[in-house]
């Protein structure tokens, strides 16, 4: 990655000012996971871990504290004019790492480009109709309607810089699907806490704090060292040998013995992730299948069939062991709209989702693909595999795709695919949020901008738009449950689990564990 | 019956035989290949359940120790692995695949590398020096990076969905072509020495065509040492297979070969589950050192020189 000479230059005078400034024991943290991020463009991808990196250097007008809670980030204060309209107060005097001074400009740039139908994050503006700038430091959002959740959405709203983007020709959303490369999605340059000094793809990313950072950091980690290192066996080795001091997705075969290692601790922690089969319900015929002219995952039988044959419990005990919780609804306790009430998973039963599948006329099966990520989740071929065996059973021949995440991304969004295995962390905490992402009929824009299985069902489209502007809570609630139920009696998607992420380090690192897998080096510690 | 009876003596007394009857090394050499090969060719028939049905497996059964600890099953006489397939089992498939990988991509050497050998050593001239310097190139690279090499790049040619069902011959191929160049200088050699004799000169004058002349006059005489190098090469064709499938660019896990197992089994060496890695590992040791035994034991015997 090369920046700019000036921007080195810049940086050099700005860090020999600075150098008293940084804490007196800075710190370095050597973090490893299985996934690597797909882009540097903040708009492109909604990828969690690509998500993860771009909050260490890109920041919305809002952004989460250490307890969760939304507080003021390059907006210091906001107020409601009316239901739909409400006006944010820019922070003055930050600046862009190139040192281009941050203003309302670059909100309303970052609004209009987020919305171009090329990228996947349509889904962080949902609800909003224009952004408008009243002055250099003041910006009002119009809305449709009124949002309930606006800041929670508003918190991955990454500010870029205008003047960045335009002179760097990045002003469009990279297309990721169409793998395209602009310099955005190469280079970054945000206001936040970090800057992203390398990304050498599939081999490490390099942070280092951001001297010119407008707020401070809470920890004293100055440098982050991320590597991808997909082998389980081999990620486990670097933290026991001391390589690395933070795993955020330990194979689930090893964190008993983890625990146990005198140098390590584990943070346990229910990721708000749901693990899912989605299928192709919308091309007339199946692609990658034997059964020629129909689409037979159009049929709700069908889709039944492939639920009751999972034995969910066996991939909990054995793929998981017991780090997951069976799935019955399409987004995971912790979020908004969740209940256990409804969250009913039925017992595999192989002889009625044989039975069903007789009686929608496959008494001898079908074959399909299963596209299946192999650095993405945790354990996730494996499960692929397991499912597969399962299938096979009630007479389903499956032919499995595994493969790197970066090209299943691709696959997935240009729909070559029959089925899939993928999963949905809610980053609002809010249960709409999946819904409207993968339930709500496909559209260019936020609706459905992860519904890649092409579900439609007018009835869940009304009660989730419904969702989308209630601002009674009791009558809302009622409608995501409602949307959900829905969801699974029609086996739109096939919920696997809700998996459980323990984090493991050193134990003299302090994190702060967080929900969405997304660690945040401004709050860590290493002493 | 007699004539078998004195072609059965003959063949007892024949020299490479005696030779075997004289080596133990050999002896047992011979007995764990055939152990090897028998477990791998009648792994349908002899082979206690069939790893490659996924129907029949059972998750529940994932990571069952061997028989003999305390937590075994003698369903299970090595345990299972993170699927619920039979160890066991699944070497003697996975023996199949890793075999005749190695075979067929020995064999897709010698094709090559004789025939190239064979053309450069009698035509001579620039087609020998260009032949001579594409070998002198691949030598320079690892036999590995090339196989890596053809395999990546076959992976970007071929459609997606056809990966999982042609990667054997892929694997095959990629192997085949990364060795063909031992072949190919043995072969010449041998081919420069036998052109200027006078049973080649003697075809040559009768009227008998190039091809003609190579194929039924000079082959023959140069076919001994190949021969000898091909053994030794299955042994070098069934590591790079593993190699491969251990890097995760070979063979698809659902249907595993020898080099697939032992990775599937790396993931769970540090959680205690020794037995899906080990005894892959074992049957892949065993068959590498049998087969290369064999072939050091029939190089000797070969070897006049060695008497």
């Amino acid at each position: 990655m090369t920046f700019p000479q000036r921007f080195f230059v810049a940086l050099a005078a700005i860090s020999a000012f600075f150098i008293a400034a940084v804490p007196a024991h800075a710190a370095t943290l050597r973090w490893a996971a299985q996934n690597d991020i797909l882009t540097l463009d903040p708009h492109s991808q909604n990828h969690s871990t690509t998500h993860t990196f771009m909050r260490h250097t890109y920041e919305g007008l809002v952004r989460y504290s250490r307890e969760g809670q939304i507080e003021p980030c390059l907006s210091t204060n906001w107020e409601q004019i009316s239901a739909i309209h409400w006006r944010f107060h820019l922070r003055k005097g930050v600046k862009f790492q190139d040192g281009t001074p941050f203003n309302a400009d670059d909100v309303v740039f970052s609004f209009n480009r987020i919305l171009q139908p090329q990228g996947t994050n349509q889904i962080i503006v949902s609800g909003v109709k224009e952004m408008k700038k009243i002055d250099d430091y003041t910006v009002d959002a119009v809305l449709a309607n009124p949002n309930p959740v606006l800041l929670r959405q508003f918190v991955d709203f990454f500010i870029m810089s205008k003047t960045w983007s335009v002179q760097h020709k990045s002003e469009n959303v990279q297309d990721y699907k169409a793998k395209e490369e602009t310099f955005a999605s190469r280079n970054s340059n945000g206001t936040g806490p970090y800057i992203i000094k390398l990304w050498e793809p599939d081999k490490r990313i390099v942070l280092a704090a951001n001297p010119a950072w407008w707020d401070k950091l809470e920890g004293n980690v100055t440098d982050v060292i991320y590597t991808p290192i997909k082998s389980a066996a081999t990620r486990v080795s670097a933290l026991l040998a001391g390589d690395v001091d933070l795993v955020t997705d330990p194979p689930p075969q090893d964190v008993e013995r983890l625990r146990g290692e005198p140098k390590l601790k584990v943070f346990d922690g229910l990721e708000a992730r749901v693990i899912f089969i989605g299928m192709d319900q919308h091309s007339p015929e199946l692609l990658y299948s034997n059964v020629k002219g129909r689409n037979p995952f159009k049929d709700v039988r069908v889709r039944e069939a492939l639920s009751l044959a999972v034995d969910r419990e066996a991939i909990k005990r054995v793929t998981m062991r017991g780090l997951s919780q069976p799935a019955a609804l399409m987004v995971a306790p912790g979020a908004h709209g969740y209940s256990s009430e409804i969250d009913k998973v039925v017992p595999v039963n192989v002889d009625g989702a044989k039975k069903l599948l007789a009686e929608a006329g496959f008494p001898n099966g079908f074959e399909f693909g299963l596209d299946c990520p192999n650095n993405r989740y945790v354990n996730d071929e494996q499960i692929c595999q397991a499912l597969v065996g399962m299938w096979a059973r009630v007479g389903l021949t499956v032919k499995l795709h595994a493969q790197p995440f970066a090209s299943f991304a691709a696959k997935l969004q240009n729909f070559d695919h029959s089925a899939y295995l993928f999963g949905w962390a809610v980053t609002t905490f809010d249960a709409n949020h999946a819904l409207q992402s993968l339930l709500r009929s496909k559209t260019t824009g936020a609706d459905g901008s992860f519904n890649l299985g092409r579900v439609s069902d007018a009835k869940l489209d009304a009660l989730i738009d419904a969702a989308k502007t209630e601002m009674d809570s009791k009558k809302r609630d009622v409608l995501l449950r409602d949307a959900l139920s829905l969801a699974r009696d029609n086996y739109y998607y096939v919920p696997l689990h809700y998996q459980t992420r323990p984090w493991v380090m050193k134990k003299n690192v302090s994190m702060v564990y967080d929900a969405l897998d997304s660690p945040k080096a401004r709050f860590a510690r290493v002493d | 019956m007699s004539q078998v009876e004195s072609w059965l003596r003959q063949s007892w007394n024949h020299d490479v035989v005696w030779s075997l009857r004289h080596s133990p090394t050999a002896i047992i050499a011979v007995f764990s290949t055939l152990i090897c090969v028998g477990g791998a060719l009648f792994a349908p028939w002899i082979a206690p359940h069939n790893p490659f049905d996924s129907a029949s497996l059972s998750l529940s059964d994932g990571f069952t120790p061997p028989s003999w600890t305390q937590a075994g099953n003698t369903t299970y006489l090595l345990g299972t692995d993170d699927q619920g397939r039979d160890i066991l089992s699944t070497i003697m498939y996975g023996a199949r695949i890793s075999l005749a990988v190695g075979v067929a991509a020995v064999l897709f050497s010698l094709v090559l590398g004789v025939g190239l050998g064979l053309v450069a050593g009698y035509v001579g001239g620039r087609l020998d020096a260009f032949i001579m310097r594409v070998a002198d190139i691949q030598l320079s690279f690892p036999a590995i990076l090339i196989a890596l090499l053809i395999d990546g790049v076959a992976r970007v040619v071929l459609p997606r969905e056809a990966h999982d069902d042609i990667a054997i011959y892929v694997l095959t191929v990629a192997i085949g072509v990364s060795g063909w160049v031992q072949y190919a200088r043995t072969v010449r050699g041998a081919t420069l020495v036998e052109r200027h004799k006078e049973y080649v000169q003697a075809a040559r004058v009768i009227g008998r065509s190039s091809a003609a002349i190579m194929l039924r006059h000079v082959l023959p005489n140069v076919m001994g040492p190949v021969l000898v190098l091909a053994t030794i090469h299955i042994a070098t064709a069934i590591i790079a297979e593993a190699t491969l499938s251990y890097l995760g660019v070979g063979v698809p896990p659902t249907r595993p070969s020898l080099g697939t197992l032992i990775r599937v089994g790396n993931d769970f060496l540090l959680s205690g589950e020794w037995w899906i890695a080990v005894f892959p590992g074992i049957a892949l040791v065993v068959l590498i050192l049998s087969v290369n035994l064999l072939g050091d034991w029939l190089r000797d015997a070969l070897n006049p020189k060695l008497r």
